[in-house]
């Protein structure tokens, strides 16, 4: 049984159709990059899969039975965890109070409760060390690398043991260089049965951690295939229409 | 292999307390304070001398228990321009209520929950209407110093009632502090109210959740809204927090003054954003220690008492005052420069 199942979804934007009887499915532990043009509908998916917003029609289900989300934190309680093009970081707090920003670990009881950094430093070293990340939980993050930013963005996903971690963009705005430490991440996660759905408009990327690629054009699924059996040529065919579908 | 990982950054973080502490503007605002502390002591006699001492901790203190309130709303990327109008409106709330002879028990809490009020309004316009900050203050600058006219007539009030005689305390008394080998110290209320507001405002910066998340929104506010962190309710809290602060030195300027008119803390709000500035609070939210703000405060009030003692012209304090902030804020900029930033 798939972990996430989208059958027939459909998102309308007024007169605008932006997704169009969209069906995916997802298995633990498998990477699917998505890939599109800009405007095909590639937010749009993931905003509907992160809660968002609800589909204007077809359904979603987790683990086989149906599930309707009204706001983010709907599908982060059920495992649905996103890591933000921009990372949502804030610079001027450690690596640590990042990953734990909004899920504090305390101490005390009733409303007399402190900050218990030591847990958190260490539970955050914990998460480095398992992504295999040099990131160290007391740095700021605004001294931090493209690379390490990312590290702290995936460790906060993790906190929660999540099911499908959803990724927009990831080696967008990092330098070259340290593309592959984004990537070894990334196998970290399947590593661990976390689903990926790998959002992205370098080609190299994608074929390079992906088990299966779905390609949209104008708001409708034109490749789902595995990557084996794909090819960057025919992935740029279909991105752009000159090849229909695959 | 995290244990080690800990060990280590645990280690650096030692090993660099240091290099860290001179990083810190704050640091560097306390050595010029204790500087100008040592250098006047030595060129005037009378600095130094209990009674100025008093005098000057007494002045300051009411700016600084501000400063705190202020430098949270700082931290979040806010500003309050209203601190000096609440702080005349909860004096007036409390010198106009025992005037018309309510005990100072129930006076005491009307003001303070007047303050409350202005700075949940204030906090409710940002947070929830979405106005900007400078905006909402400064209309709340203008209503709530009107509103202590209304109460008032604009009258001057110096008679309080029944319990004139706590509120004088309270405001005006000292604590008589034993030591050891020397003389006792007094120490004016006002001053122990700012040293219990500034380390409550300290630990809550460091220790709470709440003060986390006010560093959160001043470093990335969409960052703290999408990690589920609840910024609206902070916001408005941060708001109130500071209107309180200056609600409680109200009332204890009243108490010292023996008196209230409608011109008490015009221009205050300047003064206090100067001390958290100087302390190192970024305007443009983010940073900023409870401690930067109180030595800030006192750092202006030791230049303003110093200039007095060493017979200038008290024409040039706005001069030093201001020159001071912007030299505290390019010696900033300079060091993060440097830093590699």
């Amino acid at each position: 049984m798939a972990m996430l199942e989208l059958s027939g979804v459909s998102k309308n934007f007024g007169g605008i159709h932006a997704l169009i009887n969209v069906s995916l499915s997802l298995d633990p532990g498998e990477v699917v990059g998505l890939m599109g043009d800009n405007g095909a509908g590639k937010s749009t998916l993931v905003k509907i899969v992160a809660g968002n917003y609800p589909p204007t029609g077809g359904s979603i289900s987790l683990f086989g039975s149906k599930v309707s989300f009204h706001k983010p934190t709907d599908a982060r309680e059920k495992g649905i965890e996103i890591v933000y093009q921009d990372l949502a970081l804030c610079d001027n707090l450690t690596a640590a109070e990042n990953v734990f920003l909004g899920r504090e670990l305390t101490l005390g009881f009733g409303p007399f409760r402190v900050l218990s950094y030591r847990a958190m430093f260490q539970r955050a070293g914990l998460l480095f060390a398992e992504l295999k990340s040099e990131t160290r939980p007391r740095d700021l993050v605004r001294r931090m690398s493209g690379g390490q930013r990312q590290a702290v963005a995936i460790a906060r996903t993790r906190l929660s043991e999540p099911k499908i971690v959803l990724m927009d963009e990831p080696t967008a705005s990092i330098s070259v260089r340290q593309v592959p430490e984004v990537l070894n991440l990334i196998r970290r996660l399947r590593e661990r049965d976390i689903a990926v759905v790998l959002i992205s408009h370098r080609m190299p990327d994608v074929f390079a951690v992906s088990d299966r690629i779905v390609v949209l054009r104008r708001g409708e699924k034109v490749a789902d295939k595995a990557i084996s059996a794909s090819s960057p040529e025919e992935v740029t065919g279909l991105i752009t229409g000159a090849i229909e579908s695959a | 292999m995290a244990a080690i990982l800990e060990e280590t950054t645990g280690k650096q973080e030692r090993a660099s307390l240091l290099s860290w502490l001179v990083t810190r503007q704050t640091f560097w605002v306390s050595v010029a304070a204790v500087l100008a502390f040592v250098i006047l002591s030595f060129a005037s006699s009378v600095f130094a001398t209990q009674q100025n001492l008093f005098n000057v901790t007494r002045n300051f203190a009411f700016v600084a228990i501000i400063a705190s309130g202020m430098t949270a709303v700082i931290v979040s990327g806010g500003i309050d321009l209203s601190v000096g109008a609440v702080l005349v409106l909860s004096g007036m709330v409390v010198g106009m209520s025992m005037n018309v002879g309510m005990s100072f028990w129930a006076a005491v809490p009307l003001a303070l929950g007047v303050s409350l009020l202005v700075g949940g309004f204030n906090g409710v316009m940002i947070a929830y209407v979405g106005m900007p900050p400078f905006v909402v203050t400064l209309g709340m600058l203008s209503i709530a110093r009107s509103i202590a006219m209304v109460l008032s007539n604009n009258r001057m009030v110096y008679e309080f009632g029944p319990d004139q005689a706590k509120l004088l305390a309270l405001g005006g008394g000292f604590v008589s502090l034993r030591l050891p080998f020397l003389t006792s110290i007094r120490v004016p209320n006002p001053v122990l109210f700012l040293i219990a507001t500034a380390l409550i405002t300290g630990a809550a910066f460091r220790w709470t959740r709440w003060g986390r998340y006010l560093f959160a929104i001043g470093g990335n506010e969409r960052a703290a809204t999408l990690t589920g962190v609840p910024v609206r309710r902070v916001k408005v809290s941060v708001y109130m927090f500071c209107s309180l602060c200056a609600g409680i030195a109200g009332i204890l300027e009243v108490g010292w003054l023996g008196t209230i008119t409608t011109s008490l803390g015009q221009g205050m709000e300047l003064s206090v954003i100067a001390a958290s500035v100087i302390g190192g609070a970024n305007l443009m939210g983010g940073s900023g220690t409870a401690l930067g703000g109180v030595v800030g405060a006192a750092l202006i009030e030791v230049i303003r008492n110093s200039l007095i003692l060493l017979g200038i012209s008290t024409f040039w304090q706005g001069f030093f005052v201001g020159g001071f902030i912007i030299v505290a804020v390019l010696f900033d900029r300079l060091r993060s420069r440097g830093g590699g930033e």
